[in-house]
């Protein structure tokens, strides 16, 4: 067999994969084995692909990705905790041609955003939501998150969610799928490259929904893990998530064209 | 001569802010301050000039719904009364981190807690002194009759707008509710697009291939960035105290005696003022019209002539104490208030002028 040289494969008519330049060159603050960045790409591939760059606003949340505008590529705004559906209710209600998301993280749309996702998703604002789940608040050094399962441990539950004196993990993904302003509503996760497939599949039906004006939130929740947070090696916080949050979180759609999925 | 017309405070803030050209505004109800975005949701602006007017599920929410809009450069205000502009106060506070323009409107009612939907000024201290977290100013502007609710919208966006910085109307219970003839400005258009963009090169509007992409945030993890960011805000800050004071005075030529007041107390201290002239009480007016920046150099330079000043507040006493700042112990300086929603009369005020100041 031929020896392989590094610049034959790297020789343009071999190039079957390059970045986005939606994404800038900033080096990516999250842990080695963390979803954000994946989840960040996805997102900014869309948005290249549907040429909407020119014409998008990104809010970003408080959490592991308050920086998200240092990666992301497009004109970005920075909320205060949970609110990032009410800015992009401002920005959407008097930008109605210019393409909003949100991206945020389960402490803040699920727990200290709740009154704002649900309004949001109950008046049917026209944006994308994309909401990053991994059970456990990451840049605060992990503590208990809305969505952390029964029995897990966190810097704030020490001994396990306790459910009788903690309260449930919410499916907060569920609850929008029920209101009637969702229009899409989809979990799916970024572990795997077919799972990635099938996320950025739905993330681009997110923002189609948005361009089409097809009325209503797309809302897309993307199931991560947080290894440093639930103090795994990577690649055994993906089985540990596989094994114990896909069961409580299944992946898959749960609302298509404003009908919810049987 | 503008229209004419006899108007609520409150209906006159709803007013002014479609002809001031408002792209849009948000707000949830309370009392004594519903009337404005009952007033605009009745007018249907959005047929008029294409502005949005939208209830949201919260105070939070509103104040937030403003940050985002207002961080794309577009002119936007909400309105509340005290408890709900206590809810406001995070959102202000990164508002003002941001450095983005926008009008508030509090019309202040008593408190503290939920306290009365009484007309109170016990909301000066949140106003000029902070209220929400961190090291900053909003420009605050204190009108003292329905023309006024009027005219300080078109003013208070200007300067909002000049400065890139969040601008309230501090009202009360009295004048959002009275009714008053108030003669209307002549309505500005919205802004286009372009005008945005010119106006507002920092908004975030959409990155074109032009320019680096904008992004609007109050955060900076570096300490040696974020004092640089405080600096300039302070810098700034500085600049409006020494640019933007307003106040009026009123008979202080030969004042020996002053009465510091803004709002409905100054409306109440013109009245006092007409009876303590007529009793040969050589009495003035110092009617502070923004609040922050505090008009401290004009209160200083009446001193040689003015031998007492009394402050009155619908409060227990919250800028009698930039009052006392500004005279700087030269000479006395007694404070009068009611609070609860009470309201005092002309003559209470002259009789506690006597002697306190006067009786001296």
């Amino acid at each position: 067999m031929a020896e392989i040289r590094m610049e034959d494969i790297t020789r343009p008519e071999n190039l079957v994969y390059k970045k986005t330049p939606l994404m800038t060159d900033n080096i990516l603050s999250y842990c080695p084995g963390c979803g954000h960045g994946t989840a960040h790409r996805i997102i900014m591939e869309v948005v290249e692909e549907l040429g909407l760059q020119e014409n998008t606003i990104g809010v970003c949340p408080v959490g592991c990705s308050v920086l998200a505008y240092d990666f992301m590529n497009v004109d970005m705004q920075q909320a205060a905790h949970g609110r990032a559906p009410a800015l992009a209710t401002g920005i959407k209600r008097t930008w109605p041609n210019r393409t909003v998301f949100t991206y945020q993280g389960d402490g803040d749309l699920a727990a200290i955003g709740t009154a704002e996702t649900i309004h949001v998703c109950n008046r049917g604002e026209n944006f994308t939501m994309i909401f990053i789940n991994n059970g456990i608040y990451g840049m605060t050094g992990g503590q208990m998150a809305p969505t952390t399962l029964e029995g897990m441990k966190s810097s704030t539950c020490p001994y396990g969610r306790d459910v009788q004196t903690m309260g449930h993990p919410l499916k907060m993904t569920e609850v929008v799928a029920t209101l009637p302003g969702t229009f899409f509503v989809s979990r799916q996760a970024v572990h795997t490259p077919s799972a990635v497939r099938k996320a950025k599949k739905a993330i681009r039906m997110a923002f189609e929904n948005q361009r089409d004006k097809k009325g209503g939130i797309s809302f897309v929740e993307i199931v991560s893990n947080c290894n440093s947070g639930w103090k795994m090696r990577p690649v055994d916080a993906n089985h540990w998530m596989e094994q114990n949050m896909f069961p409580f979180f299944p992946l898959g759609d749960l609302k298509v064209d404003g009908k919810l999925v049987k | 001569m503008g229209e004419l017309r006899l108007m609520k405070g409150n209906e006159a803030i709803g007013e002014a802010a479609i002809r001031a050209g408002v792209d849009a505004y948000f707000g949830y109800p309370i009392t004594p301050q519903s009337e404005v975005i009952e007033y605009l949701m009745a007018e249907k602006p959005y047929e008029r000039t294409g502005m949005v007017v939208l209830q949201a599920e919260s105070e939070v929410a509103s104040i937030n719904m403003v940050y985002g809009a207002a961080a794309t450069g577009k002119k936007v205000m909400t309105s509340s009364s005290s408890p709900g502009v206590s809810l406001m106060m995070e959102g202000v506070s990164y508002i003002a981190g941001a450095e983005l323009p926008c009008v508030l409107v509090n019309v202040v009612r008593g408190g503290p807690g939920l306290g009365t939907i009484q007309p109170s000024q016990a909301d000066y201290f949140q106003a000029t002194k902070g209220g929400g977290h961190g090291d900053y100013r909003m420009i605050v502007l204190a009108p003292a009759s329905v023309q006024e609710m009027s005219d300080f919208v078109k003013l208070a966006f200007e300067l909002a707008f000049r400065y890139r910085n969040p601008a309230m109307i501090l009202s009360d219970g009295v004048i959002g509710q009275m009714m008053e003839k108030v003669e209307l400005f002549d309505p500005l258009p919205r802004w286009t697009e372009e005008q945005i963009t010119k106006l507002s090169p920092w908004a975030t509007t959409g990155k074109p291939s032009t320019r680096e992409r904008n992004i609007i945030t109050s955060l900076d993890l570096r300490p040696h960035v974020q004092e640089q960011r405080n600096i300039k805000l302070q810098n700034k800050y500085a600049i409006i105290q020494e640019k933007e004071v307003r106040c009026e005075k009123i008979a202080c030529d030969d004042a020996e005696y002053l009465i510091v007041a803004y709002g409905s107390s100054a409306r109440i201290a013109q009245k006092t003022l007409d009876i303590a002239r007529a009793q040969g009480i050589k009495l003035g007016l110092l009617r502070a019209i923004t609040l922050w920046p505090f008009p401290s150099k004009q209160i200083h330079e009446l001193l040689d002539h003015v031998k007492g000043i009394l402050t009155v507040e619908l409060s227990a006493g919250q800028m009698v104490e930039d009052v006392r700042l500004a005279v700087e112990g030269k000479v006395n300086v007694a404070f009068y208030g009611r609070m609860g929603g009470m309201i005092y009369t002309p003559e209470e005020i002259l009789d506690v002028l006597k002697a306190k100041i006067i009786g001296e």
